[in-house]
């Protein structure tokens, strides 16, 4: 099947490879150094680098910005965009943004909800959901339509991606809403990251039974812990995150100057376990404030060099 | 029983505390009453399940108007005592009074000679 | 029914501490059912202020009335002919009977005396809880009886989201995830397969969004 985009990381996973993406948080401020430094950091190790979108509902430099600085250091962004803060034509307005400085890949959320964050007294849109978003960009990729039925002019030619979620509840429609988001237009999926390995293996077997990994590329999320504090964190105050405690078990077990390297060890043997899984496409490598760390997990696994989509 | 209390109290009795509507304890106030005390039944002891539990509340909110407006909520109290107790009857009304002199009358009878506006 | 809450009433007294003359006006319908406005709140707000007013050694006169409805023009026809006796009136219906005796009163101040939150039910005595907003094009045939976009902190039309643990909404673990009751009333029914259905775009034009909104029944008008 010919690609659709010119998309780098479409390229990849056609020719059936691997593909690697990591993720990087755009500054607290418009200094672009503090973006451009940490994608310079992972360059030749990554497929493709997502830019969070006001992670956590916390301001932060745009992710559209942020993707054009990198496509200026010819780096391959993948733009995320939540749904929280832009109604419709905002969202089509910075998908053209995007479109026209040739960003050709897109992850599309939801967003968490803003009372988490810095403007916990703000409004929010939800105009649509996540799954609209994918509809809305594959509308305006495939058809050249605006949602309101205008043609567009110079059609966006992204590839779209929608995140995962294997570990929230409930279970039992994990799958079913990974199938609604392939029916919705998702090309690529990205997971949550991943520390209950038989849990996620269980929800790739249930995809795998009705096909699902033969209709999009599913990337496997998975994050270092930098120390035990980190796991228990994430264990207990993050929603939708699935730390077993013999994770975090084996993390406390190490003394605190090693627990880093603990950490990345975990993250290189999840890799190394899932690369041999049917219906794993690649990995979304999210190491945020810690991207100095990529290069050594992605080397162990493994996955260096990056092969060249020619 | 016979037992001395203080002159001071005039007694309202109630089929159950639960009767005793916040309305009925603000309104004494305003009349310039210096204190109101809702004698219920132990808690658990009621005879219509919870009414003593309602005047709890109840008491508990005219006690927070009765701060916010600058009277005194610890002017209103809620006592539990089962009917049989007589002599602590006696002396929780000698020990409620004796705060109540301590706090002061009432700060509305000054101001307005204990006669509000209608 | 509209639920509502009283106002602190330090924020009512800052109100109405320049008038002279106040009538407490509550509402027989939705505020008495919340228990915020209705002609027992009414008594013991007027005593409160009047005790207030008396321990400044303010003169105040607070008189108080409970119409049946402060949204329909009968019922607020009914204080006509002693609302030139007032110099405000504090009225503890929800915003749309504050809003309306103001319209139809337009020279006295109407203050609100509680602050209306949501469209919701009673779930016990003393706990009321959103179920409507309003947006004017109701799904509940598609979502088992249970609204995404009152119920749901993100009103994710193809929810839910990442964030839903055991149940609860990812913003609180007290607030109930409606896409969770939403599959589980969708299993109980045998209908869980209908969950794969795309929920297509909403038309927002007639929510609050799209501006204020009116309906004229030509059909009932003379």
């Amino acid at each position: 099947m010919s690609e659709k985009t010119p998309s780098r990381l479409e390229k990849i996973l056609r020719a059936g490879h691997l593909a690697v993406t990591s993720e990087c948080g755009p500054p607290r401020g418009s200094d672009p150094e503090k973006i451009t430094r940490k994608a310079e950091m992972i360059r030749d190790y990554v497929d493709a680098i997502n830019i969070t979108d006001n992670q956590t509902s916390v301001t932060r430099l745009c992710s559209l910005a942020a993707c054009i600085h990198l496509k200026g250091m010819g780096l391959e962004p993948v733009l995320q965009m939540v749904t929280r803060d832009r109604n419709r034509i905002a969202l089509q307005s910075d998908i053209l943004g995007a479109a026209s400085h040739d960003i050709h890949n897109i992850l599309c959320l939801s967003g968490d909800h803003q009372l988490f964050g810095d403007c916990a007294r703000g409004q929010n849109v939800f105009d649509l959901d996540s799954m609209q978003l994918i509809q809305t960009v594959r509308r305006m990729r495939d058809e050249g339509k605006f949602l309101g039925g205008d043609d567009i002019d110079r059609p966006p030619r992204m590839f779209v991606g929608a995140a995962a979620n294997p570990f929230a509840d409930p279970f039992e429609i994990r799958v079913p809403r990974l199938a609604k988001k392939i029916a919705a237009g998702a090309e690529f999926i990205q997971t949550q990251c991943i520390y209950n390995l038989d849990k996620f293996e269980l929800w790739l077997k249930q995809a795998r039974d009705r096909g699902l990994h033969e209709k999009v590329h599913i990337l496997a999320g998975v994050t270092p812990f930098k120390s035990a504090g980190m796991a228990k964190y994430m264990k207990n105050r993050v929603p939708g995150m699935d730390v077993p405690d013999e994770v975090v078990k084996r993390m406390s077990g190490v003394p605190k100057e090693k627990q880093a390297q603990e950490g990345i060890d975990i993250c290189v043997e999840t890799i190394l376990r899932l690369k041999e899984v049917e219906g794993i496409s690649g990995f979304h490598v999210m190491a945020i404030e810690w991207e100095e760390k990529v290069p050594e997990i992605v080397e162990r696994a493994g996955l260096y060099p990056r092969p060249d989509p020619g | 029983m016979r037992l001395h209390y203080p002159d001071a109290i005039r007694v309202i009795r109630v089929p159950c505390t639960g009767k005793v509507d916040v309305l009925h304890l603000l309104r004494v106030f305003e009349k310039g009453a210096d204190g109101a005390y809702v004698v219920g039944c132990l808690e658990g002891d009621c005879r219509f399940e919870n009414g003593n539990l309602r005047a709890r509340k109840r008491v508990e909110q005219a006690q927070r108007i009765l701060d916010a407006v600058g009277i005194g909520g610890e002017r209103v109290q809620m006592v539990n005592l089962s009917s049989g107790e007589g002599p602590r009857f006696a002396r929780v009304a000698v020990e409620i009074t004796e705060k109540i002199r301590e706090m002061g009358p009432n700060p509305l009878k000054k101001k307005t000679g204990g006669k509000m506006a209608a | 029914m509209i639920v509502a809450e009283q106002k602190p009433i330090e924020e009512i007294i800052e109100m109405l501490k320049d008038f002279d003359r106040i009538l407490v006006a509550g509402c027989n319908e939705c505020v008495t059912v919340c228990e915020a406005g209705g002609k027992k709140e009414v008594g013991i707000l007027a005593s409160a202020l009047r005790m207030y007013f008396g321990n400044q050694g303010k003169k105040v006169r607070i008189d108080e009335v409970t119409l049946e409805r402060q949204c329909d023009h009968e019922y607020l026809e009914e204080i006509r002919s002693n609302i030139d006796q007032y110099d405000a009136v504090l009225s503890l219906a929800c915003g749309v009977g504050v809003q309306f005796m103001a319209e139809k009163y337009f020279s006295t101040p109407v203050l609100p005396g509680v602050n209306t939150c949501f469209m919701g039910v009673t779930e016990e005595r003393g706990v009321w809880s959103e179920r409507c907003q309003g947006c004017g094009q109701c799904i509940l045939g598609m979502t088992a009886g249970i609204c995404p976009i009152s119920r749901c902190a993100k009103r994710l039309l193809n929810g839910p989201c990442g964030g839903a643990t055991k149940g609860k909404s990812e913003i609180n673990k007290d607030l109930d995830c409606a896409w969770q009751l939403i599959v589980d009333r969708l299993k109980e029914m045998g209908k869980l397969d209908t969950y794969e259905t795309l929920m297509p775009i909403k038309d927002w034009s007639t929510e609050r969004a799209g501006g204020p909104r009116k309906i004229i029944r030509e059909d009932v008008r003379l």
